[in-house]
């Protein structure tokens, strides 16, 4: 019974990450279809942003939840109005320019913080299930996850706000002659995908040794759930992630965690294969 | 035509022997081996992405499988014959196989460049994962983390004891390198290479004149794994020590930076690239301030955003457009440019 418990949290985590982990680069490629392949950098700058903050003696909760994703969605303007901006409607030289960036963070997170693993303790303690002990940061992710979900869900379907957004996205010209412009609504758009990265990769900081290639660990999970999940942005975000995170947990359970992430890599070039426009294209159509 | 052909071959030859007289003189053998090792992997993907359209983000999983084939098999066979035609053979089923799923599947562009980019992360995983002593295939243990020192290295077929290193390496690498330009050459003038060229420009007009586009990817596909393979199998003689590095992301993202570079769509440029930035890379190796992966990401983006048709096609055309004379290709150069605005106007 108790281990019953212990694996399903283990799933609803798994799940979780894995939502937290996509979401940013969700709204980048979902909306604004940016390839951005530095997301996992962005990430690992929202880790680096928490552990200076913690560092300098603000808040945990506040460093993470506040600081990090400015700093990153900052970082996120700079790129768009430098580089991104340029490429618009350019798919591969998009996916091109932003490996680029990804590579020089890389080098400049290293320059700086220098090839270490550095991390943080997590800020909640455990918690015991009958014989288990679990992490109670673990049940921290899910619950950031789901209001991360519902907050996005909300902003983007009940707001004129993301009604704006994503008519833009559909049809820039028409949101144009509407007398909106649609530059700044990229720009807008742009900042608060980098911000969603760096906040997942602020969260997922004190669970991780940090190292400045950390971003290559996310970038490919985060894209097979985008692309899985298919055009539906939420939708599919969260059932891609609960597939794959299921996937995933048997057979870490079953064997090991490195089988774990293969078996997931294996199920997303065989979904992709089978649903080349993912999953929301087939199912639960037209939802948000 | 055939003129035209018999004077490319000849004028890459004169070259090829100048160079590879001349370049040891300025740069150590050591050195000018893994740059002729990265010109040739620089070519493969050269070919399937500036030829045949296909951008494929995970080159280096074919080059690392070649690498790991090489290795595996030498220290199995105890000679390097047979590994070197394995190590070709293994990497080209390989990507025929992923090719055939994902060209049958008819995945598009982006599609294509995830599948090839996870694939090259689960070999990775998968081959760091390795450590333990379970993992041997034959004789050879895998080793994860640390890869596979210990391995044969090339000797002259038929004696073992005669081992190739050092400069008759450099010179081997570099007659390998020719070889493959030359095969690379005469495929694009193949009827082939014609076709492929087409499929990259318009893919659905040339199924529907009738050729099968699938087999066709799925083969080009197979030719460009085949040739990242050999250039695997060389690197593992050349550094006598797989690791699991020459599968990683940064491998593959350094291949596209050197077909962009290069400029792509054009045999030499990829050579070029690969062959200028890694010496880049090895200056820079010697210095600590700055950072390489920065530079590399740097050049990247600039590449892509102010110049990227690359540098040998920019060249090329600086260069006509000062000296000028008369283009043979000036007719379908016009043709194309035509196609360009009426699609443009409609």
């Amino acid at each position: 019974m108790d281990l019953t418990i212990v694996i399903l949290i283990e799933i609803l985590y798994a799940v979780a990450s894995l939502a937290l982990i996509s979401v940013g680069l969700a709204v980048v490629f979902g909306m604004m279809k940016v390839i951005n392949l530095a997301h996992g950098e962005f990430m690992m700058m929202g880790g680096y942003a928490t552990i200076t903050a913690v560092n300098l003696g603000i808040n945990v909760f506040v460093a993470m939840l506040i600081i990090a994703p400015l700093v990153v969605g900052a970082i996120g303007l700079v790129v768009e109005r430098l580089v991104i901006r340029h490429l618009y409607g350019r798919l591969v030289d998009t996916m091109l320019a932003t490996w680029g960036l990804s590579l020089f963070f890389i080098g400049i997170a290293t320059v700086i913080f220098g090839n270490t693993t550095t991390g943080i303790s997590t800020p909640i303690p455990g918690l015991t299930v009958g014989d288990y002990q679990i992490n109670g940061y673990n049940l921290f992710i899910v619950v950031v996850s789901v209001l991360l979900m519902v907050a996005l869900y909300l902003v983007l379907g009940r707001t004129r706000l993301g009604l704006i957004a994503r008519g833009t996205m559909q049809r820039p010209d028409m949101a144009s002659s509407l007398g909106y412009s649609p530059e700044r609504i990229y720009m807008a758009t742009f900042f608060c995908g980098s911000a969603l990265s760096g906040l997942a990769g602020a969260i997922l900081a004190p669970l991780v040794g940090l190292v400045p290639t950390s971003g290559g660990a996310y970038i490919a999970k985060a894209f097979i759930t985008v692309i899985a999940g298919g055009p539906s942005l939420i939708a599919g975000l969260v059932s891609s992630a609960s597939v794959f995170g299921v996937i995933d947990q048997i057979f870490t359970f079953a064997m090991s965690p490195v089988i774990g992430e293969v078996a997931l890599l294996i199920a997303a070039v065989v979904l992709l294969r089978l649903l080349p426009q993912g999953i929301t294209a087939r199912f639960f159509r037209g939802r948000m | 035509m055939q003129g035209s052909v018999g004077r490319d071959v000849i004028a890459t030859l004169i070259v090829s022997v100048i160079l590879i007289w001349a370049l040891p003189l300025m740069v150590g053998t050591y050195t000018l081996t893994v740059l002729a090792i990265y010109a040739m992997l620089g070519l493969s993907l050269g070919l399937i992405w500036g030829f045949g359209g296909i951008l494929c983000f995970g080159q280096a999983a074919f080059f690392g499988l070649g690498a790991y084939t090489y290795a595996i098999a030498a220290i199995n066979i105890g000679e390097s014959t047979l590994p070197m035609i394995i190590a070709v053979i293994v990497p080209c089923i390989f990507a025929a196989l992923l090719g055939a799923m994902m060209f049958y599947g008819r995945l598009g562009d982006v599609y294509l460049g995830v599948i090839t980019l996870v694939v090259t992360l689960i070999l990775f995983k998968f081959v760091n994962s390795t450590a333990g002593p379970a993992y041997t295939i034959g004789n050879a243990r895998l080793g994860g983390y640390n890869g596979i020192p210990g391995f044969p290295t090339l000797n002259v077929p038929g004696r073992t004891d005669l081992y190739i290193w050092g400069d008759a390496l450099y010179y081997l690498c570099a007659v390998a390198l020719v070889l493959v330009y030359l095969g690379v050459t005469w495929l694009l003038r193949s009827s082939f290479g014609r076709i492929a060229v087409g499929i990259r420009e318009n893919e659905t007009r040339m199924s529907l004149i009738g050729y099968d586009v699938r087999i066709r990817k799925t083969v080009m596909f197979a030719i460009g794994a085949a040739i990242a393979g050999l250039a695997g199998a060389l690197y593992a003689n050349w550094g006598a020590i797989v690791t699991p590095g020459l599968f990683s992301l940064s491998q593959s993202a350094e291949i596209i930076i050197w077909c962009i570079v290069g400029g792509l769509g054009t045999r030499f440029g990829p050579l070029l690239g690969a062959a200028g930035l890694g010496y880049l890379k090895f200056l820079l190796g010697q210095q600590s301030m700055i950072n390489n992966t920065m530079l590399m990401g740097l050049i990247l983006v600039l590449f892509v955003l102010f110049l990227p048709r690359g540098v040998v096609p920019a060249a090329i055309s600086v260069w006509r457009a000062s000296v000028g004379r008369p283009r043979r290709t000036g007719r379908a150069r016009a043709m194309r440019r035509n196609r360009r605005r009426d699609r443009d106007d409609g």
